[in-house]
C-alpha cells in the first residue's frame, strides 16, 4: 500500500473560529447511527450549520464562497470530547484536508493523522490573523507546509508545529501505520506471550 | 534499579517496537469494543481481507444505541436495529465473545470490563470510547482510540502511540460530607482546564484517592479525557484486589497470589519522578456544578455563574457563548437554577453505589411535578443487584422512571432524549451543546445525590440542605 507523501496542503481556507469545539459539535451523536463513514461529510457541524427546521443558519460552512475549502482554521483544544472518528471522517469527506488550530485534543489529532489529514498548531494571535484575511478574502490561497512548519498565505508566513512522529510519518507517507504494525509479526507474538495475562 | 512510575511500567511491558517515525507499537492486552465505533473497522479489515489476530483478547457489548424502555426487537429505530445486529453478526463470525443484551451481562462498556473482571492491574486496554480512561481505577493504562486503531486492534492487538508524560495529582486531607468523586473530578478539571492534561496521563492519589472505593475512583477516572488527558489511573492497592476477587474473568484461586503479586509490582515506586505534580486540599471541593457548555465551566453550589467581564481574556468569548446557550444570567446565583429533566445514570455514575447513595436519601422525597426523571443503571448486572436491594422501588416511589441498561441520555443516540431547550441535571460527563439530542438543550452536570436534589427540588439545589 503506497499512501501519498504529504508535504503541504494548499487551498482556501475557512474560519470557523472559536475554542473548545468539540466533536459533538462537529458531528452530532445522532448522525453517527451507521455502518460505515459515507456520507458523513453532510453532516458537518450539522446543528451549528441548521435550524430545527432544516434552514441554514448564518455559518461560513454555508457560505459558497467557502465551499471548495481545504484548509480550517479554528482556536484552542479543536476536537475535544469524543473518540468517535467520525468527527476526522466528516472533515475529510466534506472536502477538508488540513486542520490549522491553537492545539488539538489527542484522539482527535491522532485519528486525523490516520486519515493523512495534518492538524496544526499556531499562536492564537496568527490565527486571528490568518481568520480575518480569509474572511476578507476567502479566495486567498493558503499553503500548510510540513516541511518547513508554516503556513503561508498572500505576503504573510506564520510558524506552525506538529508532533513530529505525525510529522515524519505524513511527510513519509507513512501515515496509516497498519502496514508497518503488521510486518512485527514475530515480535507481537514474543509481547503477547511475555504478559503475565492472557 | 531506575524507579519508575506505573505509566512506565506498563507501557515498557507492552511496548513491541519503535516504529519508524519514534512512536511506540503498543501491545493491547484487552480491546473492548461497541456498537458504534467497530462496524466500519470489522468493514475495513474484510476489505483488505484481514483475519482478527486475537479474537480472544476482544469483547464486546452494546451500549449507545440500546433502547431503555423497549426490549423487544427489531427495535423501532431501524439504525439502531441494523448497529445490534452488525455487530452480533461481527462477533460471531470472528469468534469475540458478545456481552449481548439476552446475557444478562450487557451494559455500558466501561461499566462491563470491571464488573466482568476483564480490568486488571497494569493491563493495556483499549476501546473506541473516550472514557475507556474510566478503567485506570484498577491501575490499567486505558486508552480511548479511533475507529482506524480498532482496525489496527483487531488486525495486530497493536497500535502506534506517542508516549505520554505523567502528571500526578494528589488530593489531600479529607472530604467534606456529601462531597463525592464526581464533584472531585469535577474541580480539578475546572481548576487545570479542558486541555491541560492534553499529552499527559493523569496519576491520581493521595489520602482521597486512598479512601475512595473502586467505584468511586471509576467516577475521577472516567472524565479524565474532559480534563485532555487521554489516560486517567490510580495504584492498585489491596481495595482493588477486593474488588476482582471472584469475578468471572478474574485469575483463578490457584494463580490469585501469584497475579496479585504481579499486580502490586506495577505500583509506581516511591521517590520515582513525575513530569508535573499537582496538589488540591479535599477540603477545598465542594458540590461542584457546571454552568456552561464545557466540562471546565463550573462552579461550585454556593457561587455565582461567571461574569464575562470578570474573566481573563482569552476566556470572554468562551464564557459569552456559554451563557447565551444555557440562558443563564451573569452573575446570579446557581443555585435556584430551573430544571426540566432529571438523568442519573452513565458510565462515570451509573454503577451500584451511585444508585445506593442516592435511594439512601429519597425516602420522604418526591420528584417535583411535571419533572422527568430517569434512572437508568450502568449495566443490567447493576440493575439486578439494585432491584434485589430493592432499590427500583425506592426510586420509583419518589417519582422516577426506572429503566433499562445502557447509555441512555448521557449522548442521546436512543430514544432518551431532552426535548427544546430543556434543562437537565445529569450525572453524566458531558455538557456540550447539543450533548443529549436537543440542538438547544442544556446540560448540568452534577454529582447523582444533587441530580436527585434538583429532581426534588426543581432547581440547582445543596443536596447536603434538601437532604439534611
Amino acid at each position: 500500500m503506497n499512501l501519498p507523501k504529504i508535504s503541504q496542503v494548499t487551498g482556501r481556507a475557512i474560519p470557523v473560529p472559536g475554542d473548545d469545539i468539540d466533536t459533538d459539535r462537529i458531528i452530532p451523536a445522532r448522525f453517527m447511527k451507521c455502518l460505515t463513514f459515507d456520507g458523513l461529510g453532510e453532516y458537518l457541524f450539522y446543528d451549528t450549520r441548521f435550524n430545527a427546521d432544516g434552514s441554514e443558519k448564518l455559518h461560513n460552512l454555508n457560505l459558497p464562497c467557502f465551499r471548495d475549502a481545504s484548509i480550517m482554521v479554528s482556536g484552542a483544544n479543536f476536537g475535544c470530547g469524543s473518540s468517535r472518528e467520525h468527527a476526522p471522517q466528516s472533515l475529510y469527506r466534506a472536502g477538508l484536508r488540513a486542520i490549522v488550530a491553537g492545539n488539538f485534543a489527542e484522539i482527535f489529532f491522532g485519528n486525523s493523522t490516520n486519515l493523512g489529514m495534518p492538524c496544526v498548531s499556531a499562536s492564537r494571535e496568527n490565527l486571528e490573523k490568518l481568520s480575518s484575511a480569509t474572511e476578507n478574502d476567502p479566495d486567498l490561497r493558503v499553503v500548510v507546509d510540513l516541511e518547513n512548519l508554516q503556513v503561508r498565505y498572500g505576503t504573510e508566513c506564520i510558524p506552525c508545529e506538529i508532533n513530529p512522529g505525525a510529522r515524519e510519518s505524513l511527510l513519509n507517507g507513512t501515515w496509516d501505520p497498519l502496514e508497518e504494525l503488521l510486518t512485527a509479526t514475530n515480535e507481537i507474538e514474543e509481547t503477547a506471550r511475555s504478559l503475565p495475562y492472557a | 534499579m531506575n524507579s519508575k512510575n506505573l505509566f512506565e511500567k506498563v507501557w515498557d511491558v507492552h511496548s513491541v517496537g519503535e516504529l519508524a517515525n519514534g512512536q511506540t507499537q503498543l501491545f493491547i492486552g484487552r480491546h473492548l469494543i461497541h456498537e458504534v465505533t467497530s462496524p466500519q473497522a470489522f468493514g475495513m479489515l474484510r476489505e483488505k481481507n484481514l483475519p482478527i489476530r486475537y479474537p480472544e483478547r476482544t469483547f464486546a457489548t452494546v451500549d449507545h444505541i440500546v433502547p431503555t424502555d423497549e426490549a423487544n426487537e427489531p427495535y423501532s429505530d431501524i439504525l439502531a436495529d441494523a448497529m445490534i445486529k452488525e455487530l452480533r453478526k461481527n462477533c460471531a463470525e470472528s469468534g469475540v465473545t458478545f456481552f449481548d443484551v439476552d446475557s444478562g451481562k450487557q451494559g455500558i462498556v466501561h461499566v462491563v470490563g470491571p464488573e466482568q473482571g476483564l480490568t486488571q492491574p497494569g493491563m493495556t486496554i483499549a476501546c473506541g470510547d473516550s472514557h475507556t480512561s474510566t478503567h485506570g481505577a484498577f491501575g490499567a493504562i486505558a486508552f480511548g482510540v479511533g475507529t482506524s486503531q480498532v482496525r489496527d486492534l483487531l488486525a495486530t492487538q497493536t497500535m502506534a502511540m506517542s508516549k505520554l508524560k505523567v502528571r500526578r495529582i494528589n488530593v489531600n486531607g479529607d472530604l467534606g460530607t456529601g462531597i463525592y468523586a464526581k464533584d472531585v473530578i469535577l474541580h480539578i478539571i475546572r481548576l487545570l482546564g479542558v486541555n491541560g492534561g492534553t499529552g499527559f496521563a493523569y496519576e491520581y492519589g493521595g489520602d482521597v484517592f486512598d479512601s475512595f472505593s473502586i467505584e468511586e475512583r471509576m467516577t475521577a477516572c472516567n472524565m479524565s479525557i474532559e480534563g485532555g488527558a487521554r489516560v486517567g489511573y490510580v495504584n492498585p492497592d489491596q481495595k482493588t484486589f477486593t474488588y476482582l476477587k471472584g469475578r468471572p474473568y478474574s485469575p483463578s484461586n490457584e494463580e490469585w497470589e501469584k497475579q496479585v503479586s504481579t499486580w502490586s509490582s506495577y505500583s509506581s515506586d516511591k521517590g520515582c519522578s513525575y513530569d508535573d505534580i499537582v496538589t488540591i486540599e479535599g477540603s477545598e471541593v465542594a458540590p461542584t456544578v457546571t454552568w456552561g457548555i464545557n466540562p471546565g465551566q463550573a462552579v461550585a453550589i454556593g457561587e455565582n455563574i461567571p461574569n464575562p467581564d470578570q474573566v481573563a481574556q482569552n476566556d470572554r468569548a468562551g464564557v459569552i457563548e456559554a451563557l447565551d446557550h444555557m440562558q443563564l444570567r451573569a452573575g446570579s446565583p446557581i443555585q435556584g437554577t430551573k430544571v426540566d429533566v432529571a438523568f442519573i445514570g452513565s458510565c462515570t455514575n451509573g454503577r451500584l453505589s451511585d444508585l445506593e447513595e442516592v435511594a439512601a436519601r429519597l425516602p420522604g422525597h418526591k420528584v417535583r411535578d411535571g419533572l422527568k426523571a430517569i434512572v437508568v443503571p450502568g449495566s443490567q448486572i447493576v440493575s439486578k443487584l439494585a432491584m434485589e436491594k430493592g432499590l427500583d422501588k425506592v426510586f420509583i416511589e419518589a417519582g422516577f422512571e426506572w429503566r433499562a441498561a445502557g447509555c441512555s441520555m448521557c449522548l442521546a443516540m436512543n430514544p432518551d432524549k431532552l426535548v427544546g431547550d430543556q434543562l437537565c441535571a445529569s450525572s453524566s460527563n458531558r455538557n456540550f451543546k447539543g450533548r443529549q439530542g436537543s440542538p438547544t438543550g442544556r446540560t448540568m452536570l452534577m454529582s447523582p445525590v444533587m441530580v436527585a436534589a434538583a429532581a426534588v427540588t426543581g432547581e440547582v439545589s445543596d443536596a447536603r440542605t434538601v437532604f439534611g
